[in-house]
């Protein structure tokens, strides 16, 4: 039960992006189309679960036992980032179609704020190994949700009149506020 | 003709290159922690720090570093002074850092500090580097600053804690939740554009005036 309120209130609550505003960048950068920011999403998310698993163990078993714990932040950055390219790698050498599917992504995922705020935020909230992960999951699903909505309504926006200054960024971020708004209407729903 | 330049390096970031009304970069921590003003001030002037000090190592280190490892390498000496600063802050500001929360460490990935490490700090010597560092800041401070005064006052009716609007405002509470980010920098945005576009407009009418007059008078020259 405790699992699947973190999970749900990682994923639709406090939505990652919508509420916590981690991942703008890819937010507002990869919505163009609902194929390509459904895999982005889908890409964020396995990354989002492996971050959860790799850096609670870094952050238990090297750093707390050592008191290191003031390195977290350059400890975390370098295994994000190592840890993507990782992925990249394994995705190219077992499947392809995945790998052309997601490979674009990848690269861009390292600089994602959503992967180190979901190490961050663990640590913070001292949340245990599976809670971790369901917390990953939960952000990863989360992040998925906004970014293929958001897709959505810009493919609906291409076709509409928008007055010139609002084209571009303007009207995707009112668009994304509008979109925090109907978020809010769950914010009732779990408290944590 | 050198001071000129000098001073371009840093003028730049400030407005024609602004790094969020511009160029949109770093706009997670700008729509994260503009709640009130002085929380915009403190996460600019972090990032101001680390954007400084991180372009003054990594612009006299730059030909050192390889080129296939330089991204994580500017990652590892970001990621070093956003520690300082994260540490600076608990000890002497114990309130601002807990409000500020994760965003503080968030930093590390913010797009600016990257972006200005690759495309100006690994090509140009330190004092100018430093300029455009401190010019990026400057920028990022002021629109911080436009954002959380704007929420503040029309979401809590009060800016770096003082009172300023009436008691009988209603405070509009939408603009201290995270939707009420999205519109203001959105609107904010869009509004430049506009002044943008009509500049632009009025330039275009202005040529086509010249452009006129010095058609007519061909003419009219060639008659007489």
């Amino acid at each position: 039960m405790e699992l699947l309120l973190i999970f749900f209130s990682a994923a639709i609550v406090n939505n990652f992006v919508l509420s916590y505003f981690l991942g703008i960048c890819p937010f507002i950068g990869v919505s163009n189309k609902i194929s390509s920011a459904f895999s982005m999403g889908l890409a964020t998310t396995f990354v989002l679960v492996l971050t959860a698993i790799v850096t609670w163990l870094i952050y238990h078993i090297i750093l707390l036992p050592y008191h290191l714990d003031f390195l977290q932040y350059v400890a975390f950055i370098l295994v994000i980032a190592s840890l993507v390219q990782f992925v990249e790698m394994f995705i190219k050498k077992v499947s392809q179609p995945l790998y052309s599917a997601l490979g674009i992504f990848l690269p861009l995922i390292t600089t994602n704020c959503a992967i180190l705020g979901l190490a961050l935020f663990i640590v913070l909230r001292d949340y245990s190994f599976v809670e971790g992960i369901f917390f990953g999951l939960g952000a990863g699903v989360g992040f998925t949700l906004a970014i293929t909505i958001m897709a959505g309504i810009r493919e609906e926006l291409e076709l509409a009149d928008i007055p010139e200054p609002f084209r571009g960024v303007p009207i995707t971020l009112i668009v994304a506020g509008i979109l925090a708004m109907a978020f809010m209407g769950f914010s009732g729903l779990i408290t944590l | 003709m050198k001071e000129v330049t000098l001073l371009t390096e840093y003028t730049k970031g400030v407005w024609k290159n602004n790094p969020i009304f511009i160029q949109v970069l770093g706009t997670c921590p700008t729509l994260a922690v503009t709640v009130s003003a002085i929380n915009g001030i403190a996460m600019a002037l972090a990032t101001t720090f680390v954007l400084l000090f991180s372009s003054i190592i990594i612009s006299s280190i730059r030909k050192i570093i390889p080129a296939q490892v330089r991204i994580a390498s500017y990652i590892l000496i970001i990621a070093t002074f956003v520690t300082i600063v994260d540490l600076i802050m608990k000890a002497q500001f114990p309130e601002l850092s807990k409000s500020l929360g994760p965003y503080i460490p968030l930093i590390v990935v913010n797009c600016i500090i990257l972006g200005r490490q690759e495309a100006f700090s690994s090509k140009n010597g330190i004092i100018r580097s430093a300029l455009d560092a401190l010019g990026m800041g400057t920028g990022f401070l002021i629109a911080l600053l436009i954002l959380g005064g704007i929420r503040e006052i029309l979401g809590n009716k009060t800016i770096l804690g003082f009172q300023i609007m009436p008691n009988m405002f209603e405070p509009w509470l939408i603009m201290i939740l995270p939707a009420g980010a999205f519109l203001t920098l959105g609107l904010l945005m869009a509004y430049l554009n506009y002044l943008v576009i009509k500049k632009k407009n009025r330039e275009k009418s202005q040529l086509l005036a010249k452009y006129r007059i010095a058609n007519n008078s061909l003419p009219i020259d060639e008659e007489i």
